[in-house]
Parts: C-alpha cells; sequence; structure tokens
C-alpha cells in the first residue's frame, strides 16, 4: 500500500482507538448526569482513586502488604476494588448528595470539585503521590498480526480497551434496558418526581448510578494505568473527557462513544497534519475548539437531548 | 434595634437612590475604608503585603468581575486563568514596548484588551447554555495558556519561557518590581480595587445590569420584554473580561512580577476563582471579596497551623491542606448554599433586633 494512504489510516485508527479511551471516561460522567443531573468534576479524580486502590490491592509494598504480609491476585484485587467504589459512592450520597438535592446545577458542580480535591487529598496521603505501574495483565506492546500482515502499528493494549470499552457499554445497555433497576434509572432519569411518585427511592439509585460509574472510573483508570502508570496526571483525564462530553451530549451514552471517537480521531488528525504549522503541542485545546465548532450547529450536542424552553 | 432603618427619612432623589441607602451600612463601609486606606499602610511589612494583601485584594477583583458574568448574568465560565494571562501577557507587552507609559494606563489598557478577548469567546454563549457553555469556555483557558507559552513574541523571545515585570514608577513612585515598597503596592492596588467594586455596584444596579439579571432568570422571557441577548451578554463578558484581565495585569505586575504561563495562570485559577464567587456568593459584590478573603487566606492558616504548629512535612501538610479545602468547601455549600453573603444578609436580619427578641 502507499506510504502516505498507510500513515493516514495509521493515524485514523490510532485516533480511534484513542477515543475509546476518552469514551470510557466520558461514559462515568454521562451516566450520573443522565440519572442525576449532576456534573461529575470528580470523575477523572474517581479513575485516579479507583486505580490507586487496585494498585494497592496487589503490589508489594501497599497497605494491605505491610499490614497483613499479603497481596492479593489480580481477580480479588478488582472485585476488592469495585466494593471500594461502592462504598465510596454510599459515603458520598450519605454525606454529600443528600444535603444538596434540589440545589442549582452550578453549585452541585462545584460540590463535585470540592469532591474531588478531597480524593485527590485522601489518595495522595494514603498511597504516596510516586508513579506506579500498574500491571493487570492486559498484553503490551504493538500488534504483531496487524503489524505483519498490514504494516499497522497498533498498540494490543488499545485493542484491548477498545474491545472492554464494547463489552462495558453492551452490559451498561443492557442493564438499562432489561433489569428492574435499569427501569428505575432510567425512570429517575426522565423525570425525579414521577419517579419518587411511583415508589422509586432516589437515594438508592443514586447510590446504584455512583456505584456503577466508580466502576466505570475503574475500567478507564485499569486501562489508562497500564497505559501510563498510575500518577495524578491521571485525573486530568477527566478534561480530556469533557469535549467528548459536550460533543456527544451530556445525556447520551451512544453520544459518549462516537463523541470519543471523533474527537480522537480528530485529535490524532490535527496533530499530524495541522500541529507542525503551528508549533505542535495542540492537544491541549484542539478538542476543545472541535467540540465547539460542533456545538455552534447543535447546541445540546451531537446525540444530546434536544433541549425545549417555555417561558 | 441599633440596626434599622427607622427614622431614616430619605427626603431627595439622590438619598433615595444612593449606594448605601441605611446610614448603619455607610459608617460600616466608611470605618472599613478608612481602617483599610489610612491605618493599614502604616502597619503592614513585606509578608502582609505579599502573603495576604495583595492576593486577597486582586483575587476579590478577579472575582468580582467573574461574579458579573456568573452571578450577575448567569453565564458560568470556565475561563477565568485564561483572561488573567490575557491582561498579564498585555501589561508585559505594552510596559516593555512603551517603557514611558504610565502604569495605570497599562492596567487598564490590559482592561481593555482582555475585554475584546473576553468578547470573541463569549460569541458562542449566544447559541450555547449552561453546563455546554461551561466547557466550552474550557477552549479559551486551553487555547489562551498554550497561545502565551507556544509564542516568542508573547515572552519578548526570553529562553526561560517566563515574563518578568520591569520596574515602573508613576508620579516618581517605585510600584512594581521587588525594590517597591509594600505600602506603595498595598495602596495602589486598594485604590484599584475599591474604584472596580464602586464601579461594579454601580452598573449592577443600572440599565445593564438589571438586563443581565434578567438574562440570568429566563433568557427567553427577557428577550420578550425586548432585551436583546446579544447585547446583553456580550457586554457581561465585556466588562467581566476587562475586571478580570485588570486582575491579571495587577496579579502579574504587582504581585508576582514574574510569571510562567502554564504555572500561574492555569486552570486551577479558573478553579478557584469560581469557588470564591460560590463560597462568597453569587450575584454579590460583598460576596466576590468575602469569598477572595476566604480562599486566599484560609490555605495559608492552615499552612501556619500545621506545619508551624503541628511541625508536619511540608508535602504533607499540602495533601492535607487539599483535603480540607475540599471538605470545607463541600461544608459550606451544604450549610449555605448560596454563600458568605446570604449569611451576612440573614445576620443583618436578625440584627434587625437584637438585642430584642421580637
Amino acid at each position: 500500500m502507499n506510504p502516505e494512504l498507510l500513515f493516514f489510516f495509521e493515524t485514523v485508527i490510532g485516533g480511534l482507538m484513542a477515543g475509546v479511551m476518552y469514551s470510557l471516561v466520558a461514559l462515568g460522567f454521562v451516566l450520573i448526569f443522565k440519572a442525576s443531573g449532576i456534573f461529575n468534576f470528580a470523575q477523572g479524580v474517581m479513575c485516579l482513586f479507583a486505580a490507586l486502590a487496585l494498585y494497592d490491592f496487589m503490589a508489594p509494598g501497599g497497605w494491605v502488604d505491610r499490614w497483613f504480609g499479603f497481596t492479593f491476585p489480580v481477580w480479588a484485587a478488582i472485585a476488592l476494588t469495585i466494593v471500594v467504589m461502592i462504598i465510596l459512592a454510599w459515603l458520598i450520597e450519605r454525606f454529600v448528595l443528600q444535603y444538596l438535592v434540589k440545589q442549582e446545577p452550578i453549585i452541585l458542580f462545584m460540590a463535585t470539585i470540592g469532591l474531588a480535591y478531597v480524593l485527590e487529598g485522601i489518595g495522595d496521603i494514603l498511597f504516596g503521590s510516586d508513579v506506579k505501574p500498574l500491571d493487570v495483565g492486559i498484553p503490551q506492546g504493538a500488534s504483531d498480526w496487524l503489524w505483519d500482515n498490514f504494516n499497522l502499528y497498533i498498540e494490543k493494549l488499545e485493542i484491548f480497551a477498545a474491545a472492554t470499552a464494547a463489552v462495558l457499554v453492551t452490559v451498561l445497555a443492557i442493564f438499562f434496558q432489561r433489569t428492574r433497576i435499569g427501569r428505575a434509572l432510567r425512570a429517575v432519569a426522565d423525570d425525579h418526581q414521577a419517579a419518587l411518585s411511583v415508589g422509586i427511592s432516589l437515594r438508592t439509585i443514586w447510590v446504584i448510578v455512583w456505584s456503577v460509574s466508580g466502576i466505570v472510573a475503574l475500567v478507564a483508570g485499569i486501562m489508562w494505568g497500564s497505559k501510563s502508570g498510575v500518577q495524578f496526571s491521571l485525573s486530568l483525564i477527566a478534561l480530556k473527557a469533557l469535549p467528548v462530553l459536550i460533543l456527544g451530549g451530556f445525556t447520551s451514552v451512544p453520544g459518549a462513544i462516537v463523541g470519543g471517537l471523533i474527537i480522537g480521531v480528530g485529535e490524532k488528525l490535527a496533530e499530524v497534519y495541522f500541529g507542525p504549522y503551528v508549533g505542535g503541542a495542540i492537544e491541549n485545546w484542539f478538542a476543545y475548539m472541535l467540540a465547539l465548532v460542533f456545538l455552534l450547529f447543535r447546541p445540546q450536542g451531537l446525540f444530546g437531548e434536544r433541549i425545549i424552553e417555555r417561558v | 434595634m441599633f440596626y434599622r432603618e427607622a427614622g431614616q427619612f430619605k427626603d431627595n432623589y439622590a438619598s433615595d437612590q444612593a449606594l448605601f441607602p441605611i446610614a448603619q451600612d455607610r459608617w460600616f463601609v466608611m470605618i472599613v475604608m478608612g481602617i483599610a486606606f489610612v491605618i493599614v499602610p502604616f502597619y503592614i511589612d513585606d509578608y502582609w503585603t505579599n502573603a495576604i494583601m495583595l492576593p486577597f485584594l486582586i483575587y476579590a477583583l478577579a472575582a468580582i468581575g467573574l461574579n458579573l458574568l456568573t452571578g450577575y448574568c448567569g453565564q458560568v465560565s470556565l475561563g477565568t486563568g485564561g483572561f488573567m494571562a490575557v491582561g498579564a501577557f498585555s501589561t508585559f507587552k505594552l510596559t516593555t514596548a512603551f517603557p514611558e507609559l504610565n502604569f495605570i494606563i497599562v492596567v487598564l489598557l490590559s482592561g481593555a484588551i482582555t475585554a475584546s478577548v473576553g468578547v470573541v469567546f463569549g460569541i458562542p454563549s449566544l447559541r450555547i447554555k449552561g453546563f455546554y457553555l461551561a466547557v466550552a469556555t474550557l477552549a479559551a483557558q486551553f487555547f489562551l495558556v498554550w497561545m502565551f507559552n507556544k509564542f516568542g513574541w508573547f515572552l519578548n523571545y526570553n529562553p526561560t519561557g517566563q515574563i518578568h515585570m520591569p520596574p515602573r514608577e508613576i508620579f516618581g513612585v517605585l510600584i512594581t518590581g521587588p525594590r517597591a515598597a509594600p505600602e506603595v503596592k498595598y495602596l495602589f492596588v486598594l485604590i484599584f480595587v475599591s474604584l472596580c467594586a464602586l464601579a461594579a455596584k454601580n452598573i449592577v444596579r443600572g440599565r445593564v445590569g438589571r438586563s443581565w439579571m434578567a438574562i440570568r432568570d429566563m433568557d427567553i422571557a427577557a428577550e420578550l420584554i425586548g432585551i436583546r441577548p446579544l447585547e446583553a451578554k456580550l457586554t457581561a463578558f465585556a466588562v467581566s473580561s476587562f475586571y478580570v484581565g485588570m486582575a491579571g495585569s495587577l496579579y502579574f505586575g504587582i504581585w508576582l512580577g514574574a510569571a510562567e504561563p502554564i504555572e500561574a495562570f492555569g486552570i486551577e485559577q479558573s478553579f478557584l476563582v469560581l469557588f470564591m464567587i460560590i463560597i462568597g456568593g453569587l450575584g454579590s459584590i460583598l460576596g466576590s471579596f468575602l469569598g477572595a478573603a476566604f480562599i486566599t487566606l484560609m490555605p495559608i492558616l492552615m499552612k501556619n497551623f500545621m506545619v508551624d504548629g503541628l511541625g508536619l512535612a511540608v508535602v504533607t501538610a499540602k495533601h492535607i491542606e487539599i483535603t480540607m479545602l475540599g471538605v470545607l468547601i463541600l461544608f459550606f455549600l451544604i450549610v449555605e448554599p448560596h454563600g458568605f453573603a446570604r449569611l451576612w444578609q440573614i445576620a443583618k436580619e436578625k440584627l434587625r433586633l437584637w438585642p430584642f427578641p421580637h
């Protein structure tokens, strides 16, 4: 194949894969926003926190190792981290959200930034702020098969992440569409008061939603942690997920995925073909500009619910 | 009993439209200003100026700016750090290009440049609302900081990537640079901030301010009663950016003296100023001051307490400080979501009766 075309394909596929990683983070935002209208800025820090907890359960030198003298295997560590995230969700509901029901969205948004500070501080105090290599057995390095047959350089980790994302979205879709809790979640997302009046407990639902997005945060944390190590900058992926979010729409799960793919590809292409002309390092703002341009045409995002305003 | 309007008759239009209609409020403000202008400069030293008073006043100015936009016009902005950077870099370029220019004019011009940038980034607000807009303003934040960092022209091709404020005098008194006297810096900033606060107080009760509030409360209804959203929103962005730009100018020129774009004007700055107006009170000029005081002073108090009082290591103290900041923010949001300004209002209501129960 023509090397330039090949390079283009490689860029696009690399962008798609990177986009999946953004989508994973954006998913957590969407879940919480749908069910409670809270723009949860702490999602990025939750990824970091989950990854830190996971690392601590299985790595030598962590709290578990120091106190009990053994470490958990990967699967047990993941299960334990899920429990931690569920407890965290319960704590957040019990001590913060419960008191902020019916407040303005901006107050709730600020509260989640406060929450992000708390989680970040606690994470630092408990686990230290050095970079930790996370290894849960995800294959590393480039895929040999694609390299040999198509001359494409794709990271195995990213293929794995894409597959995980697909599974995750399917599971979430089934969970939302087919289960009793899922139906309750959708009812709450639709109308808080109507849901309350048919006997759905808002508080339970919120705990469930925050737990689910905690688990999504764990998945994202594992992927990003395996890619670049568990460190403070992991919490900044929230900033990467925001343009994905406004592009796809705050309320749409497919939007988070498609938005992530568009942002990923757009970013990579811009970096390769446009970046050199302006001095590079444009990945910090390009995604935002891209999303902004989309928003000018569709103010509610690509898949967001139509905003209907009445006086 | 001591704080009430009973017996204070307004017999002309001027007293009816006074900024502080109640005499006790007027006295209170005058006493505070008197202390700030006359007494504090005699006692202030280098530490107090640089660690406490300058950050407080400068952040208060930025908070007023953001409050005009977010609290009064209802447009959430996360680009404050970027706009402060515009102010700071305008100051740097103006003072180095025109060394003779009076620093007061430099600050005002920096504000004006920031205002024009703010209007450009405010244009999307005509179509995008709520959190979509908030995230969209992050585009301004990241783009502006990237731009200042990337193009050498803004840095005067300084290889360290920093900007330094050259020493400048106004009316023969040195006011910038490390050799300037602390009380001079303090007074200069204080005069600026007081005048701006006064102006803001008047803007928000005038026609422009009322049109902002109408837009904030319900933009469609505002449009129906004849307020142009384009005009109202863009003036809000312009005035707000003007204030934030001046704050950025003073932040760099007087307080820091040297700055590095990513460090000094990162997204943390935007959040910090947003915290100030939320904790202080949205839609309140007084709240901007209270919020700025809280957010700038609390870390210093906590650090002093933990490092000097308890003897903790600086790094641990830093982590605990972040956690405590988060906890306090959550605490105040839960206890009083409308901020200190609301607490002050409640206190005033109580004062009407005090010391009697009914």
